[in-house]
């Protein structure tokens, strides 16, 4: 009787005595012959469509995988939920405990409009908020300011002053429900602003629950929105998390994002890659000027993608939770498990979506709906069908939370934990992007690191390369898109109602802005930007508390930003294409 | 396929705070890729700065790319900096999101040419020779 020899660290599905061993060399010879036989005669007869089959990210597939694709796979690796490496989720109970929190992403005209979504979404079933703000406020402007013209409103909430945040928020209990803030080099100002607004209602900060997504590293890489360079940029992220980890014990001051890597054209591999990069950077940052790696980490969030390959998208979020734990636990010396585990938010993705039939939408996204949910995410937005025309509108939102609330509440899915654990294809592939994962933090890592490498614009030049790839995929035909360049429609009559953009917004806002500024004790503002700009300077000081003096003298976004400026300057990207 | 007739300059830009960079740059390098001399302006770019910038570079094109819903804001004012500069032989084309009602608009102003998100890359390329071809020696 072949008895197995193998030493191995750790159990294996191999081990178990010689049984398993022989099991497995039984596999073998099936295999193989079943590649002689039944394979070969049915090919010979009808060929597969592709001669080579990869992932969406270019990982090289196999027709079916067995257990000899996991007989070397160390069962630690897989682990349990709840536990390191915390591959099949972060909690030992997920949604049994608590269903993913549905968080459409809402933000148009005034804080008002705004806040009118809010109670809709919230009427219809979500459970935590989300604010998508306009491009003046998203980069540092007021709405009175040139470069804001023609946008103010437009793509999201207008915020200049504190009372927009209050307004913002006006008859919504911010204790219970929490509030994602999609903003990120103003972050920090919106997050004062929130505690101004937090306090001035009477709320322990500790209650507050919600995040800001203020990665100013992932917009240098992908999403574009800038206003100071890198370092001042990091030591502001910085100072929101000691500060929060001092002052809002629920609150998650980053959500270190994937999403905006993937959309501006990265594959799935390097989404995960460069986000674990970006997290290494801020965890380095923090951890040099003295903090305790266990003080803030618990409180460092996610945000990924959830795209069309439904298998690599499940394999990528399992591949992400052990890797980051391996990072965590081996690099930064956390001792805590809350410190080593992703938790994230995920949105399906707005790329994959299509004027042309639009209505296709709806099916795409609830495909990445369901591969996020397959992959333990903690929180979700899924896209609207009238995502490809503009910013969505009350009946696109509602079809996507009943997206959502199908799968949790009809599909069964949320009753096992890591439902596709096991498989021999997901382990495979869990494994195989991990592994290529840790091959591009080496790469980083000899650039000198995440940092360094933004600066020689290395991400931006890989993620200019997939996206060109991809373009030329789907221009080719090679990469199916149904409307787009297979099962074309010639004459379509598209009837599509979308959401209206009110020109007036813009003279409200601007009005009420100037409003503000005349009612405001004006020496009060001069003074506090004054003793911010001198906080700013001494980089041993936490930004957060003179920012909060100054947003609650109503002090404007715009202004602090300009006051900032004066010290810092300003980002000016060296274009790669 | 072989170009004929002097290269074809480009001056492709992203105007205003929209940050969605990714077609744009697709466009500059396909439209490179096919033998034209291409700038890309960057991010972030005031309409003034961009006709400028077209003027100096002598391009036979401008190409503005825009998703952030202020094409009606931005586009016009081009239009109306490039007549004042007198340089209304500079084509101007534009790309990205927009709604199709503004599309007929902004070609009734005097846009070249749009092409929108699905646009293949050999249709933009083809595209810009036709332009040129049409328009005739400067």
């Amino acid at each position: 009787m072949q008895i197995d020899t193998q030493a191995n660290a750790g159990s294996t599905v191999a081990t178990n005595g010689g049984s398993n061993g022989s099991a497995l060399t039984r596999l073998e010879r099936s295999l193989q012959a079943w590649e002689n036989d039944e394979l070969a005669a049915f090919i010979s007869r009808q060929p597969e469509s592709k001669t080579d089959y990869r992932t969406a990210s270019g990982l090289p597939l196999k027709r079916v995988y067995t257990a000899l694709d996991v007989a070397e796979l160390p069962l630690e690796d897989v682990g349990l939920p709840g536990a390191f490496p915390f591959t099949r989720g972060p909690y030992p109970t997920m949604y049994r405990g608590r269903t993913w929190t549905m968080r459409q992403i809402a933000g148009f005209g005034t804080p008002a409009d705004t806040n009118g979504r809010f109670k809709y979404l919230i009427e219809q079933g979500q459970t935590g908020l989300s604010v998508d703000f306009d491009m003046p406020t998203l980069m540092g402007y007021d709405s009175d300011h040139p470069m804001s013209l023609g946008e103010v409103g437009r793509e999201g909430v207008a915020i200049d002053v504190l009372d927009d945040m209050e307004a913002l928020f006006d008859g919504i209990d911010l204790t219970r429900i929490s509030v994602s803030m999609t903003i990120n080099p103003s972050a920090w100002i919106l997050l004062a602003m929130y505690v101004a607004v937090a306090q001035a209602r009477g709320y322990d900060l500790h209650q507050l629950s919600g995040t800001t997504q203020n990665d100013i590293l992932k917009e240098y890489i992908a999403q574009k929105e800038w206003t100071f360079p890198v370092r001042p940029s990091v030591r502001i992220v910085r100072d929101t998390v000691t500060y929060c980890a001092a002052h809002m014990h629920r609150y998650n001051p980053v959500n270190i994002s994937g999403y905006h890597i993937a959309e501006a054209g990265a594959t799935a591999v390097q989404e995960a890659a460069f986000t674990i990069a970006d997290a290494i950077a801020y965890v380095d940052e923090i951890t040099k000027a003295g903090h305790d790696v266990d003080d803030f980490a618990p409180r460092l969030s996610f945000f990924f993608v959830s795209q069309a390959d439904l298998f690599e998208e499940v394999a990528k979020f399992r591949a992400l939770r052990r890797v980051y734990a391996k990072v965590m636990k081996e690099r930064f010396g956390a001792q805590k498990p809350e410190s080593m585990r992703i938790r994230f938010h995920a949105q399906t993705a707005a790329i994959t979506l299509t004027q042309p039939q639009h209505q296709v939408n709806i099916v795409r996204t609830a495909y990445q709906a369901l591969s996020a949910v397959l992959g333990g995410a903690q929180s979700l937005h899924t896209n609207g069908f009238d995502e490809a025309f503009t910013i969505p509108t009350e009946e696109a939102m509602k079809l996507s939370l009943r997206t959502q609330q199908v799968i949790a509440d009809e599909t069964n899915i949320p009753a096992v934990i890591d439902p596709l654990g096991g498989s021999y294809y997901v382990e495979s592939l869990t494994t195989q992007i991990e592994t290529e994962i840790f091959k591009i933090l080496d790469q980083v890592e000899a650039l000198g690191g995440t940092i360094a490498a933004i600066e020689e614009g290395w991400f931006q030049q890989q993620i200019a390369d997939s996206a060109y790839d991809y373009a030329r995929r789907k221009a080719s035909g090679e990469r199916p898109v149904i409307g787009v360049n297979k099962y074309v429609e010639p004459e379509e009559n598209v009837v599509i109602e979308t959401h209206p953009y009110h020109p007036a917004t813009e003279q409200r806002q601007v009005e009420h802005l100037r409003n503000v500024k005349e009612r405001r004790d004006a020496a009060e503002v001069d003074r506090l930007l004054a003793r911010l700009k001198e906080v700013a300077q001494d980089d041993t000081q936490n930004i957060m508390p003179a920012t909060i003096d100054a947003v609650k003298a109503r002090a404007s976004m715009g202004e602090i930003i300009a006051a900032l400026q004066e010290l810092w300057g300003t980002y000016r990207e060296r274009p790669v294409i | 396929m072989t170009q004929e007739g002097p290269i074809i300059r480009v001056l492709v830009s992203k105007v205003g705070l929209d940050g969605h960079d990714r077609g744009v740059k697709i466009v500059a390098r396909a439209l490179r890729d096919a033998g034209m001399e291409v700038i890309y302006s960057g991010l972030h770019r005031t309409p003034e700065e961009v006709v400028e910038a077209a003027i100096e570079e002598d391009v036979d094109i401008l190409g503005l790319s825009l998703l952030s819903g202020a094409h009606m804001t931005i586009f016009p004012r081009v239009i109306d900096l490039l007549k004042a500069r007198d340089a209304t032989d500079i084509l101007l084309v534009g790309g990205g999101v927009m709604p199709k009602e503004d599309v007929a608009t902004l070609k009734e102003m005097g846009v070249a040419a749009i092409l929108l998100q699905d646009a293949p890359p050999e249709r933009i390329v083809s595209t810009m020779r036709q332009l040129v071809a049409d328009r005739g020696p400067r």
